[in-house]
């Protein structure tokens, strides 16, 4: 066991118009470990996740990233990073393989084929297509193929299986775990129950908005 | 083991996606070009088509006319990307959001300064403004107006969280182009009049020296602001 | 003195120090206006030139500096926020940009003044009014910004950003409307810059400027201590008084 844990939140707050959303939240993150963060509505999931990301700034407290601030790493960091937030993040006038060549471009491309890539998602057929006539669960499906295109160690997914079918949640899930075997980590928010066949998960449950 | 590319590979990758958008996207992008003309057209009716007026305030009307276009343009550098989630994505790229920045404002100066070029000694003629001052009209477009989009792009990104963010835009970016606007009508005014234009040249040089080096990270900055 | 600024920086004690001071400075405030009002408007003797109406100078040029060094004030505030996140310096920041825009409209108000007995108008496109006009519109865009945005915190970076912009172009916009008023030179005179001003005039016009200073500060004070209570309202400290 190293000393310093890979993705560490030391005493994170979050206040938003005046309302503390979460105060002092430690937790740590190794290598093969999924965290879930649950909640009601407004209990700050998101807020979190960005905070994650470094999109967001905490109120107090600090990420670290093999024991330093993300903030200070900043490239170095978002090489190991992929988010797929809220908004798809696609470009609705691009086809799905355009998409996906940006994306690698902006991080770390993995060396699987993008037709692979495509495929594997479900998506071969529409690889020229216009993402803007697709429907809303295949640019989900598209937006979470940037983890199989890119190569990067952690995953913060915000609502990851949001407008999915079960047959997608089922294959996503799949490859969350085999992601976590790679000794990848991954940092989710769900409405849905996720729960790995083999693996266990970390859960945190950000409680009641006060 | 693959590696990230190189940071001029991203650069240009950016660059291109953008350009490409555009063109998917012409018809919105032609509508500042549009403008540009139909600002300049107003003025003779406005103020009579006397042709010595006309020329004697043709580089100021050309100058602020291509300062509102630039303004009217502006908001499409970042807004997109803001509403699809595109932003979110270049700001956790792993290269410096800066640059990435330059590659956006210079695609966005491509499609919306540089074809000022092709239609501004249409309206100098039109204008009846003197044949050798209309090298020195190009010649401010071709360094002013990538001023106008790199210190423009800094007001964009600073409001393109805001659901009024346009009238606030103007107020923000429109003061800091006055030293643009002040250099490059002299310059051309000088031309017309026969005289020596290289100082209010080198001035505007020094300004797309200064916006080049110093806006994309006030723009990174203000663009991790708005992402919040 | 790392811990002095780490102390002054924290809300709680920056309210209880401003609250001891305002008293204070509300008096040597007086003191001083009192005395650059009578030495300006008494003591000094009529411009031979001008005759009664320079007079306007010992508030207009006061004005005119206070709105350039607000400004600088504010930038310094937005790196320290940039920097260092410091809370203090947002609600200093925030609070100085009314104060500085209401100096640059005094300034464009005594300056019109001004203008009117020296070249019969209320408005000439002088160098130094004109470069204020613009001063005015980056205070302007600066409380506009703030307003927009709904998150304080938030809005304090933005405005940080843009007045670290605002204070790298100010040269750039006043060296460019000098330059360009020295092309356009119409028939007025600048009445500003004199190669010499004799004591009796220079003295009452620092101890304005003095004033004004301490003015700043007084008003600075008054502004964020509210500031403060209404952006720490939930806190034990605000409970507490």
């Amino acid at each position: 066991m190293p000393e310093t844990a890979l993705l560490e939140s030391q005493d994170l707050s979050c206040i938003r118009n005046d309302r503390a959303l979460f105060e002092h939240l430690d937790f740590t993150l190794e290598s093969g470990e999924m965290l879930v963060v649950e909640g009601p509505n407004g209990c700050g999931k998101t807020s979190l996740l960005r905070i994650l990301t470094g999109l967001r700034l905490a109120d107090s407290g600090e990420v670290l990233w093999r024991g330093q601030p993300i903030d200070r790493l900043a490239g170095d960091y978002y090489e190991q990073v992929t988010y797929v937030g809220h908004h798809d993040g696609v470009k609705h006038e691009l086809s799905c393989l355009e998409n996906l060549r940006l994306a690698r471009a902006m991080g770390v491309p993995s060396e699987r084929d993008l037709d692979d890539v495509l495929e594997q998602v479900n998506l071969y057929a529409y690889g020229d297509s216009e993402v803007g006539s697709m429907s809303a669960g295949q640019k989900r499906r598209l937006a979470l193929a940037r983890l199989l295109a890119t190569d990067s160690m952690i995953w913060i997914l915000d609502e990851p299986f949001t407008s999915l079918d079960k047959s997608s949640m089922a294959m996503f899930t799949t490859l969350f775990e085999q992601h976590l075997q790679r000794d990848g980590i991954i940092v989710a928010t769900s409405h849905h129950d996720i729960t790995l066949p083999t693996l266990a998960l970390q859960r945190l449950n950000l409680g009641q908005p006060a | 083991m693959s590696s990230r590319l190189s940071l001029l590979q991203a650069f240009v990758f950016l660059l291109r996606r953008d350009l490409l958008l555009a063109f998917r996207n012409r018809a919105e992008y032609a509508m500042p070009l549009l403008f540009f003309v139909l600002v300049i057209t107003l003025f003779p009716l406005a103020l009579g088509a006397l042709p010595e007026l006309l020329a004697r305030i043709a580089p100021g009307i050309i100058w602020v006319a291509a300062l509102l276009a630039a303004m009217l343009s502006l908001d499409s550098i970042f807004r997109s990307d803001f509403d699809d989630g595109s932003l979110e994505q270049i700001l956790l790229s792993a290269h410096p959001v800066a640059i990435l920045v330059l590659a956006k404002v210079s695609a966005h100066w491509l499609v919306t300064g540089l074809p000022l070029l092709i239609v501004a000694p249409l309206l100098a003629e039109m204008l009846g403004m003197p044949g050798q001052a209309q090298a020195t009209l190009l010649l401010t477009i071709l360094i002013g107006t990538p001023i106008l989009s790199m210190v423009g792009a800094i007001g964009v990104a600073l409001t393109v969280g805001l659901r009024k963010g346009g009238i606030i835009l103007s107020l923000l970016v429109l003061p800091l182009y006055v030293p643009v606007l002040i250099f490059a009508a002299s310059a051309i005014e000088n031309a017309a009049m026969g005289f020596e234009v290289s100082a209010q040249i080198y001035m505007l040089l020094a300004f797309l020296l200064l916006s080049v080096s110093l806006s994309p990270w006030a723009t990174a900055a203000a663009l991790r602001m708005s992402a919040s | 003195m790392f811990l002095w600024f780490h102390k002054l920086g924290s809300p709680p004690h920056f309210y209880r120090i401003a609250g001891k001071w305002i008293p204070w400075l509300t008096g040597i405030f007086l003191v001083l206006l009192v005395a650059g009002l009578y030495g300006g408007l008494i003591e000094a003797p009529p411009d031979y030139q001008q005759g009664e109406s320079y007079r306007i100078i010992f508030v207009h040029v006061p004005s005119a500096w206070m709105s350039l060094f607000i400004y600088v004030v504010m930038a310094i505030c937005g790196i320290v926020i940039i920097v260092w996140r410091m809370k203090l310096a947002e609600v200093v920041l925030i609070s100085s940009a009314p104060i500085g825009a209401s100096f640059t409209f005094l300034a464009l108000v005594t300056g019109s003044l001004w203008g009117k007995p020296m070249w019969g108008t209320y408005w000439v496109w002088d160098a130094r009014l004109t470069s204020e006009l613009i001063l005015l519109f980056l205070y302007l865009g600066v409380i506009g910004l703030h307003n927009a945005i709904e998150d304080k915190r938030v809005a304090a970076r933005a405005v940080a950003i843009l007045a670290l912009v605002g204070v790298v172009n100010i040269p750039i916009i006043h060296y460019s409307v000098e330059w360009w008023h020295s092309l356009h030179q119409g028939p007025t005179v600048t009445k500003f810059d004199k190669p010499s001003i004799h004591w009796s005039m220079l003295l009452p016009l620092l101890l304005m400027a003095l004033a004004f200073q301490v003015y700043y500060v007084l008003a600075l004070f008054h502004k964020c201590r509210v500031e403060l209570l209404q952006r720490e309202r939930n806190s034990k400290w605000v409970e507490e008084l």
